[in-house]
């Protein structure tokens, strides 16, 4: 297996640190006027999401991790697994767990697209696109009149999520919704 | 050539200009106080036996190699050693591995060298020369730069006192600080740990840091402190929470220089590292006599950075390793 020394550290890169698949989200070489020189190494726990920070002797190495981001499409849910099919004609599916479809939940919608994280050739976790485009199945009807008040109920989409949208949303609604902060963006149809 | 290909400098023209000024600035500086200009070669037949520096090498001929100097303290020696007087030297030098916030592996140092000065005097002389680089705000008003012993500023920070802790405690220490895994360290790796990570950054103010651990004497004289601890006659100048000069009461003994390229290549070797054979040159000037001497190595980036209130010593430098 392939390893890296401190001084190759990058950011995305994968590494096995106690066992566990990590990505390098920061690397900072300190050293002092004379003697050792340390990297301070900021981490993501690819399985558990923790992020910490590690100081490694410069020099030091590490194993690469097999872990490999890949785009795939949801198909559906078993009520044990969430299956994905790679986009990239090959047809391979792959079942992702509770734990490793938990960031991505809240937005699934079958044949979008999701990029998936492969440790060891099992779905680890699975990111959402940025914005997704999903349906209202539940909201309480809008006020008429306060739309040039900015304000806001809560609404129930199709995947699941609640989300806060303006008054005049209504079910049947297809909305844009960044992922990355739950919020509302537009309506799009 | 594709169009996006990355080409202009690192540093804006401001800071480029303020390093320019910087220069001109310290030339004028030294001789203004009689000390020379001297330039020796950044190619060396020996390299240092320092176990945490590591020196690039390069072929000249089939077979035939060089070192790029780390420091251009052996060569500075050799002067000292012929009757050169007062002498400095900005130029560059070369780490390998060395790369980061304030480091490149190929920078600017400012070394200089003082016969019948002793560390006490330099630390004024280095004082003078930051001034006259570096902002007025930047210093405590009517005072010159604090000293505190290396014992003080572990007792103040980290109510621990470097000498006589165990190394458990010190380790100890040194993981309430930093998660640090299972790595191996040596009681010198783990107070350089400590005096990187959680000390240094707190150094803001203008500090010398003074009375080192003998273990950390590098290529200083050994003396006593008042509590009958041997300490190294060596100071460091820490400035914006970053280590500025290293400065030295320069060891003249040559068995004693011998003795510790000795310690340092089994220190090499037990590490797995290549031993350097030491340089007999240096060895040789200091047999014939070095005079009675301080000497300063001060980086000249991070000066600039300093001034320019850089983050980065990449704000600094024109073009720095990966752009160069």
């Amino acid at each position: 297996m392939a390893t890296f020394s401190t001084n190759e550290f990058k950011q995305g890169l994968k590494v096995l640190l106690d066992g566990d698949p990590c990505s390098i989200l920061d690397n900072e070489f300190v050293k002092p006027g004379k003697g050792q020189a340390f990297n301070r190494v900021k981490l993501r726990n690819l399985l558990n999401g923790r992020i910490w920070e590690r100081t490694f002797k410069s020099g030091e190495s590490l194993e690469a991790a097999d872990v490999m981001e890949t785009d795939m499409s949801y198909l559906f849910n078993d009520s044990e697994f969430w299956h994905f099919m790679k986009t990239d004609g090959s047809f391979e599916q792959f079942a992702a767990d509770k734990a490793a479809i938990a960031d991505a939940l809240n937005w699934l919608k079958e044949e979008d697209v999701y990029v998936v994280t492969l440790y060891n050739d099992n779905p680890i976790s699975v990111t959402p696109p940025n914005f997704v485009e999903i349906e209202v199945v539940e909201t309480d009807p809008g006020l008429k009149g306060d739309t040039a008040q900015g304000g806001s109920k809560p609404a129930t989409l199709a995947s699941g999520a609640v989300v806060k949208v303006p008054l005049f949303v209504n079910i049947g609604d297809v909305l844009r919704v960044d992922t990355r902060t739950g919020e509302y963006q537009n309506r799009v149809r | 050539m594709p169009n996006d290909m990355r080409w202009r400098p690192n540093a804006s023209l401001a800071n480029l200009r303020l390093r320019a000024d910087m220069l001109a600035r310290i030339r004028c500086f030294f001789a203004d106080c009689g000390v020379l200009e001297v330039d020796t070669p950044l190619l060396c037949q020996a390299t240092g036996t320092d176990p945490h520096l590591e020196a690039l090498a390069l072929e000249l001929a089939p077979g035939e190699w060089r070192f790029l100097q780390t420091s251009p303290e052996f060569a500075m020696k050799r002067l000292l050693a012929a009757g050169s007087g007062p002498v400095y030297q900005l130029c560059k030098a070369f780490r390998r591995d060395e790369a980061g916030q304030r480091h490149n592996p190929e920078f600017t140092m400012l070394e200089w060298y003082r016969p019948g000065f002793d560390d006490l005097r330099l630390m004024g002389e280095v004082e003078a020369l930051v001034r006259t680089c570096l902002p007025t705000a930047m210093f405590a008003e009517n005072t010159t730069i604090p000293q505190i012993s290396y014992r003080k500023l572990f007792r103040q920070i980290l109510a621990l006192d470097a000498f006589s802790a165990s190394d458990d405690e010190l380790l100890a220490c040194a993981r309430q600080h930093a998660d640090i895994g299972d790595m191996g360290l040596s009681r010198d790796d783990t107070l350089s740990l400590l005096m990187s990570l959680v000390i240094e950054p707190q150094l803001r103010e203008p500090l010398f840091v003074v009375e080192f651990p003998a273990t950390q004497a590098a290529l200083a004289q050994i003396g006593q402190d008042n509590e009958g601890d041997a300490v190294a006659r060596r100071f460091e100048l820490f400035v914006g929470g970053m280590e500025l000069a290293n400065g030295y009461l320069e060891l003249t003994d040559s068995a004693e220089q011998a003795r510790r390229f000795d310690a340092d290549n089994r220190q090499r070797q037990a590490s797995g590292l290549t031993v350097h054979a030491a340089d007999q040159r240096v060895l040789a000037a200091l047999a014939h006599g070095l005079p009675d001497c301080a000497g300063v190595a001060l980086g000249f980036d991070r000066l600039v950075m300093l001034a320019a209130g850089a983050a980065h010593i990449e704000q600094v430098i024109s073009f720095v390793a990966d752009n160069a």
